[in-house]
Order: C-alpha cells, then sequence, then structure tokens
C-alpha cells in the first residue's frame, strides 16, 4: 500500500510515498478516502462510489508543490461534503509545482464514516527518497 | 524533543519554558500542569508546538498552555497566544478550523429519580431532532442571502426568527453576536457548505449530553446560575460546521504568500499570520468573527431543539420542564481584549485554541448577575466521565489572559484508540452504568473512548489548584448523542 495512517494525539496523519507528484496526490486522495472511511483498502474507496459515473475536470494554481497537494484534497473534500461525489479515477493531464490539470472519475458517495475538517499545512514537507514521500495532518 | 530538563518549575502546577529555549522565540512558554499531568504533556509534541507558537510577530507575555494540552496542528490545542493589537499578527491556525467550536449549558427543575424512567425516551427524541453524523444536513437551510443575516446578526439572527429567548442572548458569550463580522469575507465555497448545515451537530468529539448535577461546591454561585443537586442539565458541544472549516482552510491558504510579502518567519507553515492592520487580516477577522456568528446560531437552534425533546417528554410528567441557559462559550476563538502586563493596559488579540475564556468577576461583557461571581466556564470530560461548571477568578486575569482549561485533553491517538475499544462493547458497558448512547459510527464511538483521554477531574484539579478558576458544580452523564 503506498499510504498509511501513523499516530497523532488528536487527529489524523498520514504517511504517502510514490515515484512522482502526479502519483503522490493520487495516493494521497485515495489515503484520505480511506481514513475518512475507517478503512484502508483500496477496494473499499471504489466500492463507495455508486450509482452513473460522474466525470471532474480540474484546474488548480498553488504557489508551490505543498500547497498544491493541500489545494487538491480540499478540493475533493469539498465535492464530497457539498455534492457527496467521491473520485476513484484520476487522469493527470498537466502536472508541475505549482498547476495541476486533471480529469477525474468517480460517483456518488454512500456513506462517510467520519469527517474530515481539514487538510492541514502542519511540517508539510514533500521529500525525496527513492520517488517522493509526505505526511500529511488532517484536522478531525 | 523538550525534556523536563529544560522546563523550570514555578510552583506545584506552574512550569516554564524560558524565551532562552531557543533563539526565534519572542516570549516564553508558562505550563499549567501538575507533575503527573506534565509527563502526559511530554510525550508528545505540544511543548514543541507551544514554543513554534512564541514566534508570532507581536506577541505579548507568554503562550500560556493548560493542563488538558495536547499536541495539534501548528499550535498546540490548549493553547493561548495573546498579540499587540493593531500591528501584531492574527494567526488562523492558532484558533482552529471548527471556529467558535464552544459548549453551552442548559439547566432544569426536573428531579433526576422523577426522569429516569423517561431517559429512553429523551435520548431518542433528542437524537431524532437534533441532527447528527457525518454529511448530515442540519434543520434549517437558508438562502445565501439569509445565511449572510445569520453571519452578520449571530443570535440575534436565531431571537428574531424564535428559535432564542433574550434570556439566552444575555448569557451567551458576546450576547451571541460578534460585532465587526464581515460576511463579505467569507467565500462563496464557505457559504455553499454552511446553508445546510444550520443546526447540526456534526461527528467527531461533538455531542449532546444530559446530565444530573451530582455535586456542588459553590453554593452561592450555583445558586446564582440555577444549578441544583440533583437536577437534570444538558450540554450542547459543537462549532461552525463546514463553513467555519472553510473560512480557516481558505485563510490558512491565502497567508501561505502573504506571510511573504510581510516578511514573517515561522518555523511551521500552518502557523501562517497576517498583521491584524493589514487588508488580509483584517478580511480574517470579519470572515472569523462571521463563521463565530454561524456557531451561535448553531447551538442555539440544537437548544431549541433540546427543548422541544424535553417539552414532549416531560410535559405532564414533570411540573416544569423547561430548559434555562447557564452559559454559552466559545473555546476555539481570536479575541480583541484589553489585558495588564507587566502594569501596562494593552489591547491585544487573544488567540485561544481549545481554551476557554474564564474573565474573574467584574470584567466587563458578562451579563449583571454574573458580574459578582466571575464569568461560568464549562468543561466538558469525555464521554462517560464528569464534566465540570467553573467560574473565572481575579487571578485568570493576571496569570493567563483570563482563561482557562476546556476539557479532558486527548492522550491517546485515534487510531491507538480504535484498535484497542470497541465502539458496541463500549456503548454495552456505559448503558450497564445508566447511560444512554445515541451514535451515528461504532468506529466513531471507539474513537472517543474515555479511556483515550486525561481524566478531566486531574484536569479541573490543577486550574483550581492553580487560582484560574473555581470550582462550582460536578455533572455525571445520564445520555449522549454523538455523530
Amino acid at each position: 500500500m503506498p499510504f498509511e495512517e501513523i499516530s497523532h494525539t488528536a487527529d489524523w496523519s498520514l504517511r504517502v510515498w510514490a515515484q512522482d507528484l502526479a502519483g503522490l496526490l493520487t495516493e494521497s486522495a485515495r489515503g484520505m478516502y480511506a481514513l475518512a472511511n475507517a478503512e484502508s483498502s483500496l477496494s473499499d474507496v471504489e466500492e463507495q462510489a455508486q450509482g452513473p459515473r460522474v466525470r471532474r475536470e480540474l484546474l488548480l494554481k498553488a504557489v508551490d508543490a505543498e500547497s498544491l497537494l493541500v489545494a487538491f484534497l480540499e478540493e475533493l473534500l469539498y465535492l464530497s461534503e457539498s455534492e457527496g461525489l467521491i473520485f476513484d479515477k484520476f487522469d493527470i493531464l498537466e502536472i508541475n509545482e505549482t498547476k495541476l490539470n486533471a480529469m477525474m472519475e468517480g460517483g456518488a458517495l454512500r456513506s462517510l464514516e467520519k469527517e474530515i475538517k481539514a487538510v492541514t499545512f502542519h511540517n508539510l514537507k514533500i521529500r525525496e527518497s527513492d520517488g517522493l514521500e509526505v505526511e500529511i495532518v488532517f484536522d478531525v | 524533543m523538550i525534556t523536563q530538563n529544560d522546563l523550570t518549575q514555578i510552583s506545584e502546577t506552574e512550569w516554564e519554558i524560558p524565551q532562552s529555549y531557543r533563539s526565534d522565540m519572542r516570549g516564553s512558554v508558562r505550563i499549567f500542569a501538575t507533575r503527573e499531568l506534565l509527563d502526559h504533556v511530554l510525550s508528545d509534541k505540544s511543548l514543541e508546538q507551544a514554543v513554534n507558537a512564541t514566534t508570532l510577530p507581536g506577541l505579548v507575555g507568554a503562550v500560556t498552555v493548560m493542563p488538558d494540552m495536547h499536541q495539534g496542528y501548528g499550535f498546540p490545542i490548549g493553547g493561548v497566544a495573546a498579540t499587540e493589537f493593531p500591528q501584531g499578527v492574527v494567526s488562523p491556525g492558532a484558533i482552529g478550523y471548527d471556529i467558535n467550536c464552544g459548549v453551552r449549558l442548559l439547566a432544569s427543575q426536573i428531579e433526576v429519580e422523577s426522569a429516569i424512567p423517561h431517559l429512553e425516551m429523551l435520548a431518542t427524541r433528542l437524537n431524532q431532532y437534533c441532527p447528527s453524523g457525518v454529511g448530515k444536513d442540519g434543520m434549517v437551510k437558508v438562502s445565501i442571502p439569509e445565511l449572510e443575516r445569520v453571519l452578520r446578526d449571530g443570535a440575534k439572527w436565531a431571537l428574531k426568527n424564535g428559535y432564542a429567548t433574550q434570556a439566552d442572548l444575555a448569557r451567551t458569550e458576546e450576547n451571541g453576536t460578534f460585532k465587526g463580522a464581515d460576511p463579505r469575507k467569507v467565500s462563496e465555497r464557505a457559504k455553499n457548505r454552511g446553508r445546510s448545515q444550520l443546526g447540526s451537530l456534526g461527528a467527531g468529539n461533538h455531542f449532546i449530553e444530559v446530565d444530573v448535577v451530582e455535586e456542588i461546591y459553590d453554593e452561592k454561585a450555583a445558586a446564582v446560575m440555577g444549578l441544583r443537586e440533583g437536577y437534570l442539565a444538558v450540554q450542547i458541544h459543537t462549532g461552525s460546521r463546514g463553513l467555519g472549516h472553510q473560512v480557516c482552510t481558505d485563510y490558512v491558504r491565502e497567508f501561505q504568500s502573504v506571510v511573504h510579502r510581510y516578511n514573517i518567519q515561522l518555523p511551521d507553515r500552518e502557523l501562517v499570520c497576517a498583521p491584524m492592520d493589514s487588508p488580509e487580516g483584517a478580511a480574517y477577522l470579519g470572515a472569523m468573527r462571521a463563521a463565530a456568528n454561524f456557531a451561535f446560531v448553531n447551538r442555539q437552534l440544537l437548544a431549541h431543539a433540546t427543548r422541544r425533546a424535553f417539552e414532549e417528554t416531560f410535559a405532564g410528567k414533570s411540573k416544569n420542564w423547561h430548559l434555562h441557559q447557564i452559559y454559552d462559550i466559545t473555546h476555539n476563538m481570536g479575541k480583541i481584549e484589553v489585558h495588564e502586563i507587566k502594569g501596562k493596559r494593552i489591547k491585544v488579540c487573544v488567540h485561544r485554541k481549545g481554551a476557554t475564556r474564564a474573565f474573574g468577576p467584574g470584567a466587563p461583557g458578562l451579563p449583571p448577575e454574573y458580574q459578582a461571581i466571575g464569568q461560568p466556564v464549562l468543561v466538558p470530560g469525555s464521554m462517560g466521565t464528569a464534566s465540570w461548571v467553573l467560574v473565572g477568578t481575579q487571578d485568570s486575569m493576571t496569570r493567563s489572559f483570563g482563561s482557562s482549561c476546556h476539557g479532558a485533553g486527548r492522550m491517546m491517538s485515534r487510531s491507538k484508540a480504535k484498535k484497542q475499544f470497541s465502539g458496541e462493547i463500549l456503548r454495552h458497558e456505559l448503558g450497564d452504568r445508566g447511560i444512554h448512547i445515541r451514535a451515528g459510527s461504532m468506529k466513531g464511538l471507539a474513537e472517543e473512548a474515555p479511556d483515550a483521554y486525561k481524566d478531566v477531574n486531574a484536569v479541573v484539579e490543577t486550574v483550581s489548584q492553580a487560582g484560574i478558576a473555581r470550582k462550582v458544580a460536578r455533572l455525571r452523564p445520564l445520555a449522549v448523542i454523538k455523530g
């Protein structure tokens, strides 16, 4: 699994690793959905998407790669809370440290076990280590 | 990692990390804790986070932390930091995503013995009338223009629309309306998240709890408040829901570049901030107050629904089933207050994140009947354990920027609690003790297991011994409604 939950007194912390930035964003999204469902297997994320398939194009700009990661995850949180959508397929069309263009596919969210209030910037740093690695703290 | 060797003991209940500990500190860290509670504090990164908080530009005095403190993100939970107004900074992360998360306490004239046969029904009705859980809509859905009136007027909106009484407003911090709220500084996205969530509890550690007043410690203060031993009371713990989360999210993201504009260096990006006299800082203050007004209305609507559940359950069975408000306090907020620092009265923004305002007798803004006793401080315990009603003191004004603790404080991670406890077993155990539980998620319930928290009694003993709050009453839970 390209992500794991790590211990944090009050909130949730997720360690994610991938070959490149596109992979890091995608795996972070899957990790976040898994945490919200209190499940840790990827197939459960896919089982969450129900009904007719929905496609959304995403265009985001940010000041650096960390901000881009936060903006991307926040976008997904917003779509789950305001429109009840969950995405399981991410086609990254263009990406660099300050810009993301992606086509996402998913469906209606069956239910979420737990509420994520926000994605934080707490000690957020994307590190190079045989690919890329990051630890993300969520406020829950 | 900070160890006990880095701390100077001031008294049995007070410790200091001197400003000399790290070169970028602008003040010291003051910790209210007994030696035992300090061990919990030293076991996670909360003190590193408190040291980081001392780097906020314009910091006045020490960053003060309460005995229920624990690791958060950026700024520790249980932390208090004051920055000079208006040239100092305001930091959204030092207030938290759940802006004006807080507690409301209502009390009744219903004796516990007469209520016991009806508690099951009461819990069911509370669960039915008070929406809770992830992704659940609130009691009312408002249009965007109506929502903007909620954001501007706070509890006054609830009064005008029949959800509140004048007496409720009088016993709410700021009378339920923060002045200077600016709905224009709240994003469309935040408004969209909030408009369907007004009057909803949410999930996580939020709850509605029916209690019995088990013991009175200060007869005079309890009589003024209307708290009587052996009678029912209700606590409501929630905040500004998705609207507040989005306001904080928006400004933390915007301030990532704003800090460069004002040449502010910080050890953690979550602490990003802006001078209060800058356009960006002023915008956040306006948006934060708007979100806080939303939270006041949210708790007011839930109080309204709670009264309905009480009326339907106890009308005809009890002589007087009405619930009167003791107080409503915020424990995640930035407030402009005047405090005396080294003999000088200074206007500051007091950031309280998981800390409660605890103004002493005679402080401005308290309702007339509380002028002599001090402000009620509401300290909910973890699920199934005691909760406390305290009052602020003169000492809290001089030693903790008029602040005290806000709860038990977590000590075990959610992932560990989830592995160690079962929601189902926990519900049965609490049921055996006569506590009725209504919970949307068994996994969520396991994460909130009482043993994942510090002992609230030890936390309250500490602030009481330190003199920054005084005990008035202890409450024991009878029914808990959670998302």
